[in-house]
């Protein structure tokens, strides 16, 4: 049994999660990834947009088998903890990657995938992913 | 009226081949057929990747090619015939991804193969007439084939974006268009059911060749022009063979159209069919001066002609994005069981 994807969460999100729309503290100018009210790293509420880097490298992962059941037809699901090129960090899957591929340290771009399938009579949940990067077919690395 | 041109392009092909001689294998398909149709592999959408991804991807390259602004966009015109949603329109995702939204036309347009084409006219005729500054038309598919379908020799998954605008931005200008419709049956999709059926021979003659001859003859008497005027012709890729045939039928060189064929390498794209082999032309051997004659065809049944005329603009703008070849070079071979898993022919019930 898979959950129908909420409308309302799916729409609220939209922003950040196609454009990879962060925030910048305007009081430590630190950057955060997804968008929060306050600043984590001092409290300030003084923040503005940001679009950030789209590239990075993977600074840690992990390969999960034992998936929901939404994820089923996507197992092993990998997510990975990236670090982009200004320092902030995105926790988003990684894809078009085989498991012998991934490494720590390997470079990768964010890509717009369909994240969350939902159930087959909801909304559809897009957001970004990230894959390694190929050099001939980079859109952040020429 | 304003003179109007194509002023970014973008391509977008997915990492995933599967070899056309597997699939023959798999469902003892005469492994000559293969052949003669011209074809080596296609391209795979992978699980996570549907016609909105593969627009999104095009529609970027194409954006960081025309060096404009997003918002100055005023119409995204979407031609599939694989829509994630049956109701609900791919176009308003493409645009709020890219920030073109909110104020800008969208729509999803349909005509099996061809939709996109006519985007391209319904754009090129916005600009023209001063109602937008720029129009973004995108042509993606991961086209569903029947397992064991001929078809399946060919459908695949990619897409290209073609952004319009002024011809003073243009890396080719529009010199020309022409269009011959009829109701054709030759192949169709029912509301609901998973793949589509096709006439059988009768996809050949009364309707691909019929139709691009009808455009493209229509369209050369309306310019005055003859295939000797032309350096490239791209027709509608529906397999490695017939954009030779209607070529040759219409007085076209082999060395007129080979730069442009897609389809033997990544398989039919459908509403990318045509527009990527016009995207490689531009990449690979167009040069200033050039006419380029571009002619999709969709079933059901239609054909649009293009003429271009190729300005100084083209050489800069090549490099700003990955090219089709650069696609085409960058692949991971499947197996079939990985295929019909990529592709969901295998259904978990969830
Ligand atoms: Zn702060």
């Amino acid at each position: 049994m898979v959950w129908k994807l909420s409308p309302v969460s799916v729409w609220r999100h939209r922003i950040p999660r196609y454009r990879l729309i962060g925030k910048e503290c305007k009081k430590c100018g630190k950057h955060h990834y997804p968008p929060k009210l306050a600043c984590p790293y001092c409290g300030s509420r003084d923040l503005k947009n940001i679009e950030l880097p789209r590239s990075g490298i993977i600074e840690t992962y992990t390969v999960i088998y034992e998936v929901g059941e939404e994820f089923r037809h996507k197992a092993p699901v990998v997510i990975g903890l990236v670090k982009l090129d200004d320092g902030t960090r995105v926790i988003a899957p990684i894809t078009d990657v085989a498991e012998d591929e991934l490494e720590i340290g390997l470079r990768v771009e964010a890509t717009f995938r369909r994240i969350r399938d939902g159930d087959h009579f909801g909304v559809i949940g897009y957001g970004l992913s990230f894959r390694p990067i190929r050099t001939n077919v980079s859109k952040t690395s020429s | 009226m304003k003179s109007v041109g194509i002023v970014g392009w973008g391509a977008y092909i997915p990492l995933y081949r599967i070899a056309v001689d597997e699939i023959a294998k798999m469902w003892g398909i005469d492994p000559f057929l293969a052949k003669a149709l011209g074809m080596y592999e296609k391209a795979v959408g992978g699980l996570d990747e549907d016609a909105v991804t593969i627009g999104v991807e095009a529609a970027m390259n194409a954006l960081q090619r025309a060096k404009i602004k997003p918002d100055s966009i005023g119409a995204v015109f979407f031609g599939t015939e694989s829509k994630p949603y049956a109701v609900k329109p791919s176009a308003t995702i493409v645009a709020e991804v890219l920030g073109i939204t909110p104020n800008t036309m969208a729509s999803d347009l349909e005509f099996a193969c061809r939709a996109a084409s006519e985007g391209l006219r319904a754009a090129f005729a916005l600009v023209e007439s001063g109602q937008i500054d720029y129009g973004l038309v995108i042509g993606a598919d991961t086209a569903q084939a029947n397992p064991g379908d001929v078809l399946e020799l060919t459908a695949s998954s990619g897409g290209a974006a073609f952004i319009v605008g002024p011809s003073s931005e243009s890396v080719a200008i529009l010199e020309g268009v022409f269009t011959f419709i009829t109701d054709t049956p030759d192949f169709w999709r029912r509301e609901g059911v998973p793949y589509p059926f096709h006439g059988e021979g009768f996809t050949g003659d009364p309707a691909y060749f019929h139709h691009i001859i009808g455009a493209v003859e229509g369209l050369m008497k309306k310019l005055g022009l003859s295939p000797n005027d032309f350096d490239y012709a791209i027709f509608h890729q529906p397999n490695g063979k017939f954009p030779l045939v209607v070529g040759k039928r219409l007085g076209f060189s082999r060395e007129k159209i080979i730069p442009s064929l897609v389809t033997p390498y990544a398989g039919n794209t459908y509403n990318g069919s045509a527009l990527l082999g016009f995207a490689r032309v531009l990449e690979n051997v167009a040069k200033p001066g050039d006419r380029i004659l571009v002619a999709p065809f969709g079933s059901g049944a239609g054909s649009d002609a293009f003429s271009f005329i190729v300005t100084d603009k083209l050489e800069e703008r090549k490099k700003l994005a990955p090219t089709v070849d650069d696609y085409l070079s960058n692949k991971k071979i499947i197996s079939y069981s990985e295929y019909a898993r990529m592709r969901q022919l295998i259904k978990i019930v969830r």
